[in-house]
C-alpha cells in the first residue's frame, strides 16, 4: 500500500493493544500490557505539569468536537476551594456509526480507570463519575468489576497508587437517551433529572455537577492519557499530522466487506483506511456512492471527495464536514440515499429532548418532509422548504442536536440534489 | 390519567434488597439522593418483570425523598423504562442507518415470520415483545438485536430465526456475534449476506 503515501500505524505505536478482546480484560493481563506502570511517578508531577504535557501532546477531544483536551482541563480552578471538583467521563456512546468506547470499556477497562485517576488528579478532583449508556448493561458489569479490582489492589481509593491522592470512581448507568451524550444534559441526568441541556455559560468548569467545577471528557480521550504520559507527549504529537496528532479509533460500518473497529494514525487517507482494514467497499471502490465520515451528525462526502480526503479534524472541516467521533458509515451504489437520511432524521426526531421549540418541532417536520421526498411524492419546492427549515433549526437551539439534525440533510442535497429532483420528475411523468 | 389506569390495589410490591439499595445510594453525596433515581429505577424494573407500575414509582419516590411527579418524569423521559408490561424477552431491534444498511429490515421480517409480532406488540404467550429502537452503539457488528440485556450481532434472516426458535424451545443461546466473531475485529467470514453488490 506504499503507493498511497502514508505508512500504516505500527503495532508498537498502538495504544489499545487489546481492543478486540483477544486477551483477558482482567487486571493481571492489563498489567502485562503496561497499564498501571509507574502511575505513582506520574502522580508525583504537579497538577499543572500534567495539564501542560497533555496540551503539548496535541490531544484533541475524541468525543466529536475536537477541542484540545489539555486546554479544557486548564479551565478548571487552580485551587481546590469549598466546592469539590468533579471529572465526569462520557461513556454515553450513542452516535449512529460509533462503537469505539464500547470496546475500550469491555476490553481495556483499566486504561480508562487509570486515565480517570490521572485526569482527576490533574484537575484536582477527588471524585469521578463514569456515565455509561444504559443499553451497555454487560459492558457496565465488566467495567464495575474492573473498578472493584482496582479498589482491591489499592490502585484507586484512599491514597491511590500510594501517591497520597484520594480518589473515588463511580459508575453510573443511563437509561437510553442520546441527548445525554451532550455534556450538560449528561450532568442533568446524573443529578437525577430529565436529560435536557443547560444554557452555557456558565460552563461546567465553573458550574457543573451539583454546581461544582466539572469537566466532562469522552472515554477515548481519557483512556489514552496514561499512555501519552508514559511514552511522552512528543511521541504522541509526532504521530498523525500537525494540529491533528496521535492515533484514533475508527469504526467502519455499512457497505464494507469487513466492518470493524481499528486504531490508526490521524490523517490516514479514507480510502486506505477502508481498503486496508475493512476489506474494501462491497462491490469495489468504484461502487462507492457516499460516506458519512464521523458519525451521523456529520454531512456526507460524495465519492470524488472520498478518493483523496484524509481522516483528521482539519481536512474534514475544510471539506465541509467533520471528523466527529470517526464513525465511518459507508454506502455503496445500491443505497437509497434519501432513505438513509430519512432514518437519521427519524433518529433525531426521536432523540430530541423537547426543550427548544425549533428542534422539537423542526426535527419532526424535517423527517416528514424528507419522507415525502423519499416516497417521490414531492415537488422541488418541498426540497427548498426542507432546506429553509434546516436553516431555521440550525443554530437556534440550546445544544447542538438541532445542528446535528440539520447537517445530514443539508449534506444530502448539497451532493445529490440533481439526482433526487430527477427522481421526482420521473415519478411525475410516470404518473401522468 | 396514567396513574388511574395503572393503579391496582391488589398490586404486590416486588422484593427489593435494602443492601443493594444502599449500595446504589452510597455512590452519591447524601444530600444528592435524587442522583440515584435512574440506577434505582433500573434495579426496580428488573425486579418487577421488566416494567414499572405506579406503586413501584411511588416507592422509588419515597426512598429518594422526591416528588412522585419527578420520578414519573424521569421514568417517562428515558426509553429504557417501560411504563407498560412487556414480554419475558424484550427484543430491541436497531433500525438506524448503519444497521439498516446491513439489512435490519430482514431481521424485522424474520421476527415477524417467526413470532408474528410487529413493532410494539407482544406474543400471546407473553414471551416476546418487539420494540424498534434507535442506534444501539455496536454499528460495526450490525445488524443488532438486543434481547433483554444481551446483544446479538452480525445477524441475518436465517440466524435470527434460529435464535428465536432456540429461545422458544428453551435452548441456551450465546450472546455476541452469531457468526463466530470475537468482537469488532475485521472478520473473514463476514460475507455480505444482507448486502447486494
Amino acid at each position: 500500500m506504499k503507493k498511497m503515501g502514508i505508512k500504516m500505524l505500527q503495532n508498537k505505536d498502538k495504544i489499545f493493544n487489546n481492543i478486540f478482546g483477544f486477551q483477558s480484560n482482567k487486571l493481571s493481563y492489563a498489567l502485562k500490557r503496561g497499564d498501571w506502570d509507574k502511575t505513582k511517578k506520574i502522580l508525583s508531577l504537579d497538577h499543572d505539569v500534567i495539564i501542560e504535557k497533555i496540551k503539548n501532546s496535541g490531544l484533541r477531544g475524541r468525543g466529536g468536537a475536537g477541542f484540545s483536551t489539555g486546554l479544557k482541563w486548564s479551565f478548571m480552578p487552580k485551587t481546590l476551594g469549598e466546592r469539590p471538583h468533579y471529572l465526569v467521563v462520557n461513556a454515553d456512546e450513542s452516535e449512529p456509526g460509533t462503537c469505539k468506547d464500547r470496546d475500550i470499556i469491555r476490553h481495556e477497562p483499566h486504561k480508562l480507570i487509570e486515565g480517570c485517576l490521572i485526569a482527576s488528579y490533574a484537575m484536582r478532583a477527588h471524585k469521578c463519575y463514569i456515565y455509561i449508556r444504559g443499553e451497555f448493561a454487560n459492558e457496565a458489569k465488566i467495567l464495575q468489576s474492573a473498578i472493584d479490582e482496582a479498589y482491591e489492589n489499592k490502585l484507586i481509593g484512599k491514597n491511590a497508587c500510594k501517591s497520597g491522592w484520594d480518589f473515588d470512581l463511580y459508575l453510573h448507568r443511563g437509561a437510553g437517551a442520546y441527548i445525554c451524550g451532550e455534556e450538560t444534559a449528561l450532568l442533568e441526568s446524573l443529578e437525577g433529572k430529565k436529560g435536557q441541556p443547560r444554557l452555557k455559560p456558565p460552563f461546567p468548569a465553573g458550574v457543573g455537577l451539583y454546581g461544582c467545577p466539572t469537566t466532562v471528557n469522552n472515554v477515548e480521550s481519557i483512556a489514552v492519557v496514561p499512555t501519552i504520559l508514559r511514552r511522552g507527549e512528543y511521541w504522541f504529537s509526532k504521530l498523525g499530522k500537525d494540529n491533528n496528532t496521535g492515533t484514533k479509533l475508527f469504526c467502519i460500518s455499512g457497505h464494507v466487506n469487513k466492518p470493524c473497529n481499528v486504531e490508526e494514525e490521524m490523517g490516514i487517507p479514507l480510502r486506505e483506511l477502508i481498503e486496508k482494514h475493512a476489506g474494501g467497499v462491497v462491490g469495489s471502490w468504484d461502487n462507492l456512492l457516499a460516506i458519512i465520515p464521523g458519525g451521523s451528525s456529520t454531512p456526507m462526502l460524495p465519492k470524488q471527495t472520498c478518493d483523496t480526503i484524509t481522516m483528521d479534524f482539519d481536512s474534514l472541516k475544510n471539506a465541509g464536514t467533520g471528523l466527529g467521533t470517526a464513525g465511518v458509515i459507508v454506502m455503496n451504489k445500491t443505497t437509497d440515499i434519501v432513505e438513509a437520511i430519512v432514518r437519521l432524521a427519524f433518529f433525531y426526531k426521536h432523540e430530541s429532548c423537547g426543550q427548544c421549540t425549533p428542534c422539537r418541532e423542526g426535527t419532526g417536520w424535517m423527517w416528514r418532509l424528507l419522507k415525502k421526498i423519499a416516497s417521490k411524492d414531492a415537488s422541488p419546492k418541498d426540497i427548498d422548504n426542507l432546506l429553509e427549515l434546516t436553516k431555521q433549526v440550525e443554530g437556534h437551539t440550546i445544544c447542538a442536536l438541532g445542528d446535528a439534525a440539520a447537517w445530514p440533510i443539508q449534506g444530502l442535497f448539497k451532493n445529490f440534489r440533481d439526482e433526487i429532483e430527477m427522481g421526482l420528475k420521473l415519478k411525475k411523468i410516470a404518473a401522468e | 390519567m396514567k396513574k388511574k389506569q395503572l393503579k391496582d390495589d391488589n398490586y404486590k410490591l416486588s422484593n427489593i434488597d435494602q443492601v443493594k439499595v444502599n449500595e446504589i445510594l452510597d455512590k452519591y453525596p447524601s444530600n444528592r439522593k435524587a442522583s440515584a433515581v435512574i440506577p434505582l429505577l433500573h434495579y426496580v424494573q428488573k425486579k418487577s418483570d421488566g416494567w414499572l407500575p405506579v406503586p413501584e414509582l411511588e416507592r422509588v419516590a419515597e426512598i429518594l425523598d422526591m416528588p412522585y411527579m419527578k420520578v414519573y418524569e424521569v421514568a417517562s423521559f428515558y426509553t429504557m423504562f417501560n411504563l407498560k408490561p412487556v414480554g419475558q424477552k424484550l427484543l430491541q431491534l436497531c433500525h438506524t442507518t448503519p444497521c439498516w444498511l446491513r439489512g435490519s429490515d430482514q431481521i424485522e421480517k424474520s421476527i415477524f415470520d417467526t413470532l408474528k409480532i410487529k413493532n410494539g406488540e407482544t406474543t400471546h404467550d407473553n414471551m416476546f415483545t418487539l420494540m424498534k429502537v434507535e442506534c444501539l452503539g455496536a454499528c460495526v457488528n450490525a445488524p443488532i438485536l438486543q434481547i433483554n440485556d444481551d446483544y446479538y450481532e452480525d445477524l441475518d434472516y436465517k440466524t435470527t430465526k434460529e435464535l428465536l426458535n432456540k429461545i422458544k424451545t428453551k435452548k441456551t443461546i450465546k450472546p455476541g456475534s452469531v457468526i463466530g466473531r470475537k468482537s469488532s475485529e475485521p472478520y473473514e467470514e463476514n460475507g455480505n449476506k444482507n448486502v447486494t453488490k
